[in-house]
Order: C-alpha cells, then structure tokens, then sequence
C-alpha cells in the first residue's frame, strides 16, 4: 500500500505546486531547513525517555508485572503471551514489533493470541513516545490533562480490543 | 510528565535489586542514550523531507483544500484554531499522513502543527488546550491501513492477512474516541 500512496503524494503536492508556480525547490529549501532545527530539539526529551524505557525493560519489570496478572486475565480470555505486548507498545515500538513476531512464532499468526495481539499493535500507537516528541519540540512544561487522557485512550483501546476479539473469534 | 519520568527509573532501579538485573539496567542507559540519537539521525532526513514539502503545500494552497475536506473534524477537536488556516493546515496535513498510514510522515508534519499551536499559545510553559487535544490524538492511532502489521503478518504465511482490519478499525475508533471525549471533559474544568 505504501509503495503505492507515497508516490502518489509525491506527485500531488509536486504537481500542484507546479499549477500554481511556486518555485518548487526554493520553497522546499526553505521549508527542509526548519525541519533540521524542530528535529534536533526533541533529542534532550527523546534520550530522557528513551533511558527510562529501556531501564523498565531491562530491569524485567514488565515480565514479573504479565506473570502476576496473567492468572486474572486469563479468565477474560487474554491470554498471558499478550500481555507483555499491551504492557509494552505505548512505550516502544519497534520492542512491540519485536514481540509479536515472538507471539506469531510460538503461538502461530493465526491462532487466538496472534489476533488479539495483531489487533491491539493496529490499534495502538506507542504514546509515551508520542508524548515525550511532540511536547519536546515545544515549551511547554505543564502538560496539564495530555497524560491521563492519552492512557484513557489506551486502556479503552486495548479493552476494545480483548472484547471484539471474543466477539469475533471465541 | 514529570512524575511519571522519574517513578519509571527509580521503579526499574529498585526492582533490578530484587530480580538481580541491576548490571543490565545500567547498561541499558548507554544504549538508550544511543538509540534516542540514532533515533533523531534516522528521523533528521525524514523531517527535513517532510517539513520541505509541506512548505510546498502550504504555498500552493494545497493545505487549504485538504483543510476544507477536513472541516467538519478540526472545527470539533480545534474549535478555536479552525479558522487559522496556517495552524489548521497544519493538523490537517499530519491528520490526513496518519490516515494514510505515512507514519514517516505523520511525525515530522505532527512536529510542524505543534511549533504552529506553540505560537498561538499564550502561557509559554502550559500546555493550550488544543495541543493537549492535539497530542492525545497522536497517543492514539488513526490509521486506516497499519501497513507494517499487514506486511509482518503476511511474511508469517497467514491465511488472511487482512481478517484483523475490521477489529482494527471499530478498536482504534473507541480508543481515539475515548482519548478526545477525556481531552473535553477535561478541558472544560479548570482546575486541570
């Protein structure tokens, strides 16, 4: 799909550019160049949560804290190797990505663990990333109400999730 | 944030005492500060790509088609801002690189809106209530096609690649739904 939309939006923001005689490689020019400054600024906020990240995962915190839950969860047909995916996508992705290769080689892509987790990586976005890039790029100090509404966010999406799962395949 | 940044390392510390990772976790702080770099160098191309050609749409009032094609949502989320073309441009565009699923794209042109709300933003250190709104949308996803997930789950053979997108989509729904219904709760008490 990509292969197919991102030169068509190439061509589009080209092309239109083109009708209404902009001089396309100027303009660029100067539109790249803010792009450098607004990119290397959100490094201090990336590497602070970056750290903390890969503190949490190393420390095995997020394994111990599925190994608890799992019993629980189990009865509301979450089943345990899934667990450690919805712990762990809002704070990286490409470790998400990781794991669900992991699930989709142990318990198969197309069996009841595998959908689940395939539905909740494709309804999820990695949110503290999110967080930490966008608000990094500003001033801003007080998030204010960001946080808890972005988790809100997650956990409905991940029950939404578990529940159109057993709608759908149990 | 800064509650939460600062429980994330002391938890990790604290339980590595416990579970005898605490050699691994100190590690892991070297190679976190070098992915995060790595990160930025990956993304520094990308941004400049993206920021560059935004500068083309924006000149070419191109923005401002995709902007009125795009009304109806940004009036609700952004009430106060759908009328500034520049800033609701910019939402406009980073909305519509979500959808598509340009995720490459979708964080340089999400940048963009964020430095154009920052402007319009009178209390500096605070953040307004449309970025607040703002980043709660990009917490959660709006994809329409999650390509890299189609594309793993095919490379594992699996019979229907696509049976996962109708959940996808009623789940990210309730999820984006959820996340824009606190982001208004919230915003209309004042003591957040």
């Amino acid at each position: 799909m990509t292969s197919f939309i991102l030169p068509a939006v190439f061509i589009i923001i080209l092309g239109y550019g083109m009708l209404r005689r902009i001089k396309i490689f100027d303009v660029f020019l100067s539109g790249a160049k803010q792009g450098i400054s607004s990119c290397i600024g959100i490094l201090p906020a990336l590497v602070g949560l970056v750290v903390a990240v890969s503190m949490v995962r190393a420390s095995g915190l997020l394994d111990f804290l599925a190994k608890i839950l799992s019993p629980i969860l189990n009865k509301f047909l979450f089943p345990t190797e899934v667990l450690p995916l919805a712990l762990l996508k809002p704070v990286s992705g490409s470790g998400a990505l990781a794991m669900i290769k992991n699930i989709f080689e142990v318990s198969g892509v197309d069996s009841y663990p595998g959908k689940l987790a395939s539905v909740m990586l494709g309804s999820s976005e990695t949110t503290f990333y999110a967080l930490a890039v966008y608000y990094g790029a500003t001033k801003v100090k007080d998030t204010r109400y960001t946080v808890f509404a972005a988790v809100v966010a997650d956990i409905a999406g991940i029950v939404a999730a578990v529940v159109l799962c057993n709608i759908f395949w149990a | 944030m800064n509650f939460i940044w600062v429980f994330m390392i002391i938890i990790s510390y604290i339980f590595s005492f416990f579970a005898g990772t605490t050699d691994a976790v100190t590690k892991s702080v070297f190679d976190g500060c070098e992915s995060a770099v790595s990160l930025v160098i990956s993304l520094l191309g990308m941004m400049c790509l993206w920021t560059g050609l935004l500068e083309i749409a924006q000149k070419s009032s191109l923005t401002e088609k995709i902007q009125k094609l795009l009304y109806p949502v940004i009036h609700w989320l952004f009430p106060s801002v759908c009328k500034n073309s520049e800033v609701a441009g910019a939402i406009s565009m980073s909305i519509t690189a979500n959808l598509l699923g340009l995720s490459n794209a979708a964080t340089p042109l999400g940048l963009a809106a964020m430095e154009k709300l920052e402007k319009r933003n009178l209390i500096k250190d605070t953040a307004s209530d449309e970025m607040c709104m703002f980043v709660v949308i990009n917490t959660a996803s709006i994809t329409l096609i999650p390509t890299t997930l189609l594309t793993i789950r095919a490379a594992f053979n699996s019979l229907a690649p696509f049976e996962i997108m109708v959940p996808v989509w009623i789940a990210s729904i309730i999820s984006v739904l959820s996340g824009v219904l606190c982001a208004k709760i919230c915003s209309r008490r004042k003591s957040f």
